[in-house]
């Protein structure tokens, strides 16, 4: 598959782990000027091959060459040298350094830094990207959006000539990925190889010039963009025995479909619950850091069997209101009740035991990694599983043993979970979460970097608790995923909510428009 | 030079690697063991195999271990709750003080009232030592690291000044305190011999933290805010409260080796009454993996060596201060193994080679 002009290419390349073989002679090559997608579910072995481009991981077989020089790389420092520049889905930043010294980290050696130069010429490569950061920010300040930015500011700062982007778009609001493809763009036209990976076929589709599927570390197929239809590649990505009817498989890639099937079911849901204790009622609900409103002023109620989402732009509060809900931050004023508690002044423990559940942004910070996964799992019941002052390991065991089967994780109760792989951790927490049988369900970026797999399983769980009876709270930036599951969307914008639609009124370009700041849209 | 993560790895890896340190420490010794001009082969024998080899030379080992048995523990329920106590020398040294101060104080007072009375000053004692640090680091969040290590020479002051002002012998003039009275001598846990009740303490101190920390929902609770603090709070678990009490709890154990040793062996304050197990402890704690049973077994392995060095010494005329050396390059060793099982040293940029066509990697 090689090309006359191709700049960077990978031939033969495996990797094995034990008995797994992550990537089975994948050859991948990116041409100057030219998109070039890599296409494939969690665990397809994207992350292997990528790791091993930037020196991370060496391969067991095959080569990469640059410009048709055999190049070795054993170590990030190598790829950069070479001229291959990386954002990776964790971000590297110096969290008490500002933007400058971020990027200009990086590209100094030891020595005095030229502070103002450097500071010029951060500037002018993030005008050339149209990144507007203020450059003396300190990182610790910036959304998650705004990392992100930075670290492809830093990575372009190298004067690389093929630029990696592991999943760049998971982070992204809808605006930020115009404005990250306008980038691509540009960035194709002054010549610079991209590779791109991503398990969206929606933004393979638009993005790239050619796509390259890999399933379980095979290249399954490669194809050029504009001569293939999107059903082809989801076929090819899941495999053709997987293939699910095509709305769902569209809907689970991110893919527009037509009105969502379960929206018309919301209305009725709301009627006939509305006579019982809404499962949250949050009353002016604020949160205030050095006399600004990070959360104002928030009033929003959830019924039972109702699934309401936020949507906006990070940055505009959602993190510090995840954050109230929890109860690892504390409320300023205002009135937050669960199932008809009032729980404005308890902690965590309190809110757990009025019902509350939570699935957080941050899947690592949310389990402790040396600990087992059956002791995660119970990690918030413990006084359940003591006998005698001791505790009943037979019956963590037992529970263990339950949750993974009814979960579908992929792993053993003894494992430590820091072994287990990004989807089977989300499986760990949603399992901890939904075995409390919570009144209430708060979940952050719920299926964030999920393969599509993973994607429908906590969609389908998130749906069963709904029926249940539960009431759920969805903070997303994926606005096919609230689509797919909320009754109504309310619109966050610093720290406010600027108005609420249902379902139905909830269209790209209203949600749009009100992510920026208007209010309600007639 | 640097360190590259390994890839997954079966379980035989850990164990090969302690053994592959230990055998690393053995050759290192044996460089200074061969430049004193001794044997080495016979030099470790005695260090190792002939203090255990008679009956008595086993109670002199659990005589010298007994100590590091306290602060071992001591260090090793702080570092479980992610509390880095490195305080145990002054926490033990102030426990001994506090012991001293009621045996001084009430020095007729008979066994059955005096040797509770003493444990219980002793503990005491370590516990009011770690308070300060612990209040800091609760209210403050001031680095523990620091504080508890800054008061383990204030302790050491303290038992200085206390020796030579108002404890100095008042029969002997010498530095030391007045022998206690004889309600305060711990009874021999093995009749005729050196050996204490003081370990019956610690081994049963050592269970009770062993149960503590890995079958009940508390020991669940520090490990989690010891590991991943954040996602301890996230799920209920009170992370400073924990930190705050197993901060005193590690120092009252280790003061309740400070007045083992004082009852238990000196009878008396003596300057010298830690000879670092403080320390010491430290290390026991890390070598033994945080857990109550490696602490256990480290310690005695530590005693064994310090008692076979004293041997060595006598016999083969080499320093004292090789069992020290000893003990730090097993630390050393065992450390280093315990990283290279994790990381891969890549040793520098390989040059200019050909990419490898198959079969080139690691």
């Amino acid at each position: 598959m090689s090309r006359p002009h191709a700049l960077l290419e990978l031939n033969g390349v495996t990797k094995r782990f034990g008995d797994l073989t992550a990537n089975d002679s994948v050859s991948v090559s990116v041409a100057a000027g030219e998109v070039v997608a890599l296409l494939g579910e969690n665990g397809a072995g994207k992350s292997t091959l990528m790791k091993i481009l930037y020196g991370l991981v060496r391969p067991d077989a095959g080569g990469i060459s640059m410009n048709g020089q055999p190049l070795h790389i054993g170590s990030p420092r190598d790829a950069m040298s070479a001229g291959i520049g990386m954002v990776t889905q964790e971000f590297s930043l110096v969290e008490t350094m500002t933007v400058t010294e971020n990027v200009a980290l990086s590209a100094v050696g030891l020595g005095i830094v030229d502070t103002r130069a450097a500071r010029q010429r951060v500037t002018a490569a993030m005008e050339r990207i149209g990144v507007d950061i203020e450059p003396d920010r300190l990182v610790s300040t910036l959304s998650l959006g705004e990392r992100q930015r930075v670290e492809i500011v830093k990575a372009l700062f190298h004067d690389c000539r093929v630029l990696i982007l592991d999943e760049p778009t998971a982070v992204l609001t809808p605006q930020d990925v115009r404005a990250l493809f306008a980038t691509i763009d540009r960035l194709r036209q002054t010549g610079l190889g991209v590779l791109f990976v991503s398990h969206k076929l929606r933004e393979v589709a638009e993005i790239s010039d050619r796509v390259v599927v890999l399933r379980r570390g095979q290249l399954v197929g490669e194809r050029v963009t504009s001569e293939v239809g999107v059903g082809e590649l989801a076929a090819l990505m899941m495999g053709v025995k997987a293939a699910a009817p095509v709305g769902d498989t569209a809907a689970a890639v991110g893919l527009p479909t037509e009105a969502s099937p379960d929206a018309p079911a919301a209305p009725d849901r709301g009627e006939s619950t509305t006579a019982q204790t809404p499962a949250l009622v949050l009353t002016e609900l604020t949160l205030e850091r050095h006399g600004r409103s990070i959360v104002d002023a928030v009033t929003l109620t959830v019924q039972r069997g109702e699934v309401v989402g936020i949507a906006g732009i990070t940055g505009n509060g959602q993190t510090e209101l995840m954050e109230l809900l929890c109860g690892t931050e504390q409320t300023t004023s205002g009135r937050m009740e669960v199932d008809g508690v009032d729980v404005t002044r308890s902690d965590v423990a309190g809110r757990l035991a009025a019902g509350l559940g939570r699935l957080t942004e941050d899947r690592r910070g949310s389990v402790v990694p040396q600990l087992s996964v059956e002791e995660n799992l119970v990690l918030e019941d413990l006084p359940t599983y003591v006998r005698r002052g001791l505790v009943d390991r037979t019956a963590i065991r037992a529970h263990a043993e339950r949750l993974i089967a009814r979960f579908d994780i992929v792993a053993t109760p003894a494992a430590a979970v820091s072994t287990l792989s990004g989807g089977n951790m989300q499986k760990v927490l949603l399992a901890r979460a939904l075995a409390r049988r919570p009144r209430l369900l708060v979940a952050a970026q719920p299926t964030r970097g999920l393969d599509i797999g993973a994607y429908q399983f906590v969609h389908s769980q998130l749906k069963e608790l709904r029926d249940s009876g539960a009431g759920l709270l969805l903070i997303s930036e994926d606005l096919d995923e609230m689509r797919a599951l909320c009754d109504r969307i309310a619109v966050l914008f610093r720290g406010r909510i600027v108005g609420t639609l249902t379902v139905e009124e909830a269209t790209s370009e209203r949600l749009g428009v009100m992510m920026t700041g208007e209010a309600v849209p007639a | 030079m640097r360190l590259v993560l390994r890839g997954r790895q079966p379980r035989w890896v850990a164990p090969v690697a302690v053994l592959a340190a230990v055998l690393a420490t053995v050759v290192l010794t044996a460089i200074p063991i061969r430049l004193a001009g001794a044997n080495p082969p016979a030099a470790f024998h005695r260090y190792l195999v002939t203090p255990l080899s008679t009956t008595a030379g086993w109670y002199e080992v659990m005589l010298t271990a007994t100590p590091l048995l306290f602060t071992g523990i001591a260090v090793a329920i702080a570092f479980r709750a992610g509390y880095w106590n490195i305080g145990a020398e002054g926490q033990f040294l102030f426990g001994a003080v506090a012991t001293t101060g009621v045996a001084l104080a009430l020095p007729g007072l008979a066994a059955p009232l005096a040797v509770p009375l003493g444990f219980l000053a002793g503990a005491v004692g370590g516990l009011v030592w770690a308070t300060l640090p612990a209040w800091l680091k609760k209210r403050a969040d001031i680095d523990e690291v620091v504080t508890t290590l800054l008061l383990n020479p204030v302790a050491l002051l303290l038992v200085q000044g206390l020796l030579n002002g108002p404890w100095r012998n008042s029969s002997s003039g010498f530095t030391d305190s007045d022998r206690f009275g004889h309600g305060y001598d711990l009874p021999a846990l093995i009749p005729g011999t050196r050996v204490h009740w003081g370990l019956g303490v610690a081994v049963v101190v050592i269970a009770i933290a062993g149960i503590l920390l890995t079958r009940t929902a508390t020991g669940i609770r520090i490990r989690a805010a010891g590991q991943a603090p954040r996602a301890a709070a996230l799920s209920g678990i009170p992370v400073n409260r924990l930190r705050w009490r197993c901060a005193l709890v590690s120092g009252a154990v280790a003061g309740l080796g400070g007045a083992s040793q004082v009852m238990g062996v000196q009878h008396q304050l003596t300057q010298g009454i830690s000879n670092s197990y403080g320390y010491t402890g430290v290390i026991v704690a890390t070598l033994g993996g945080l857990s109550a049973l490696g602490v256990f077994l480290v310690a005695v392995l530590l005693g064994d060596l310090s008692v076979g060095a004293q041997n060595v010494s006598l016999v083969l005329q080499v320093p004292t201060q090789l069992g020290a050396v000893f003990s730090a390059l097993l630390m050393l060793m065992v450390l280093s193994a315990m990283s290279l099982r994790r990381y891969r040293v890549q040793w520098s940029r390989p040059r200019g080679r050909r990419t490898p066509a198959s079969g080139g990697g690691s």
